[in-house]
């Protein structure tokens, strides 16, 4: 990090960064010490957004739930949907019939891609580059359409369900897609030329905020942040789940950490993501979307209005007290969400609820690391360090 | 190689064997659920099998994944097992070399909530230790700033205890409005 140290003058002022203010996107706080322009102590605040998520899931059924973790990256809520229903699936014993696996890697790329578009977009326009957030923002629309068609939300989507997936992909849905990633990488590419040698945007971002491997490691960052500093660890790697192992992708690394980095191996993200979506609708499997198991998914409309079983079956799956039955135990169970390892803690009692669910958000680490990467910098580079993090505060504070 | 032959063999996992050869008596329980194995230590031996976990070669649990606690008071079984303590530590770790991950569980008892930081071992500790403080008011030993980090610092009791109300204990009714320096 290159200090504007040397020009200290001795006298500290205190700057109160947030919790609202137009780049902490969202209720996050940090208290600057400052001599001059340089930072001598960044102090980050959780806690603004805190809702209670983890008390809730002592109170509310498996599938009740899902809701809920719509709200903790609201920039990619299908793959918070995902991590939580394979937690809870992997505590049942359970594999979900192999269409809905494609189909969740399927939303859950495209909501990688959608989740990083937005990132690009606010962190360019953070430090001054509009026309990229517009760029950015033309193609989450797209994405946000077929979300949209597909779960009938744009933003809560509560797509999953405990053994398989609210509905079927919608007619059409695969020439969306594939409109939709014939067309991406010319619309990244503009984007390219906008910022990736661009002296600016190069200015700003190279070299500030880095952070080495080894302790990007002892911090606890996952995900993009971790890749940029040089750790090529990504969970659909190195732990695949849901058929992660039938498709093949590349995982960037970057070398030095930085804000331009971290930039540089989200763009490729979105290439790769893009070429798992591509081989996920080449090889989507035919049949059901839905566990066949009446214990704990839904019957169809059909047999619940038309069929005693039906009806049963319907009743015990949605009724307080009933409901899908974990066995007691308790089992970690982590993702790769567009942010890093999202994880899932549940202990259960052997009833509909769970005893205690614990989450672990990726945003959590990246902001407590936020310290590091900011002392002896420059005031003007914390906009510019916080937006390539991509700190969220409803998974951070919960 | 020969390692992994000899886990083959005994279909014991590595971490457990070394454990129970170097700290047997730290060791309350074991066992492995779903590819994780999972140890329960004794609270005064927690950060010296933490800290042998991350700094064996052959182990190298180098990454803290999480930090957190379960309050046990509602949970008759794990309450019988560990004699009566209410309060169950748990830290996950990760291997980056053995691409595995191993949990360890912690029984804390109400009347000691003393308990080892490992904010030495693994900077990241700092805030989940914070946040375990706040949520089921654990004490961390040794920690350089063990302050509420989700609840204003005014705040009293822990949330995620089990006997704290869903609905609170009526601070939204009480809320002050009015105070200065809300």
């Amino acid at each position: 990090m290159q200090g504007g140290l040397e020009r200290a003058t001795g006298e500290r002022m205190v700057l109160n960064f947030g919790p609202q203010h137009p780049a902490t996107h969202g209720t996050l706080r940090i208290v600057l010490e400052l001599d001059g322009e340089s930072v001598l102590k960044a102090t980050p605040h959780a806690g603004y957004l805190h809702t209670g998520f983890e008390k809730l899931g002592e109170h509310l059924d498996y599938n009740q739930y899902i809701v809920v973790t719509d709200r903790m990256n609201y920039l990619s809520p299908l793959s918070n949907n995902f991590g939580y229903v394979l937690a809870v699936e992997q505590l049942l014993d359970i594999e979900v019939p192999k269409r809905c696996q494609y189909i969740r890697i399927l939303m859950a790329e495209l909501s990688r891609v959608a989740d990083h578009l937005l990132w690009l977009g606010t962190a360019a326009l953070d430090l001054g580059a509009f026309s990229v957030f517009l760029y950015s923002f033309r193609e989450r629309e797209k994405l946000y359409s077929i979300f949209e068609k597909t779960t009938g939300a744009r933003l809560t989507t509560s797509y999953t369900r405990i053994g398989g997936v609210l509905r079927d992909l919608y007619v059409g849905c695969e020439e969306d897609v594939r409109q939709f990633v014939s067309n991406f990488p010319k619309a990244l590419k503009e984007t390219h030329t906008l910022l990736t040698r661009n002296r600016i945007w190069m200015d700003r971002t190279k070299g500030v905020g880095s952070i080495s491997g080894e302790d990007a490691i002892s911090y606890g960052l996952t995900g993009p942040c971790l890749r940029a500093a040089g750790v090529a660890h990504d969970l659909r790697k190195a732990e695949p789940y849901s058929s992660y192992d039938e498709v093949t992708f590349d995982v960037p690394v970057g070398t030095n950490g930085d804000a331009y980095d971290r930039y540089l191996v989200r763009m490729e993200e979105m290439i790769q993501s893009c070429g798992i979506i591509t081989q996920v609708l080449d090889n989507m499997p035919d049949g059901p979307v839905n566990l066949e198991d009446n214990k704990i998914t839904m019957p169809n409309k059909s047999d619940a209005y038309g069929h005693i079983e039906g009806l049963i079956h319907h009743f015990k799956v949605v009724m307080d007290g009933h409901g899908v039955e974990t066995p007691t135990g308790e089992h970690y169970c982590a993702t790769e969400s567009p942010n890093g390892e999202l994880g899932f803690y549940i202990v259960s009692d052997g009833s509909g609820t769970a005893y205690r669910i614990r989450i672990r958000p990726p945003s959590f680490f990246h902001f407590q690391a936020l310290p590091h990467m900011l002392e002896g910098g420059m005031v003007s580079d914390t906009v510019a360090v916080l937006g390539s993090l991509n700190v969220i505060a409803g998974e951070l504070d919960r | 190689m020969n390692e992994e032959k000899e886990v083959e063999e005994q279909s014991k996992p590595l971490v457990l064997e070394k454990l129970e050869e170097h700290y047997a008596d730290a060791l309350l329980a074991q066992d492995e659920t779903r590819g994780t194995v999972v140890i329960v230590v004794r609270k005064e031996q927690v950060y010296a099998v933490l800290e042998y976990l991350k700094t064996d070669s052959e182990l190298a649990y180098t990454f803290l994944v999480d930090v957190t606690a379960v309050d046990n008071s509602q949970m008759e079984s794990e309450l019988m097992q560990f004699d009566y303590a209410r309060f169950m530590v748990v830290y996950q770790l990760y291997s980056f070399q053995g691409q595995c991950r191993v949990r360890v569980r912690v029984p804390v008892h109400e009347n000691d909530l003393n308990i080892p930081s490992v904010t030495a071992l693994w900077k990241g500790a700092n805030w989940l230790e914070r946040e375990t403080y706040d949520m089921f008011g654990i004490n961390f030993e040794g920690h350089p700033d063990l302050s509420r980090i989700l609840m204003p610092d005014d705040f009293e009791g822990h949330p995620l205890r089990k006997d704290y109300p869903l609905r609170g204990r009526g601070e939204r009714e009480r809320f002050n409005f009015d105070k200065q320096n809300a």
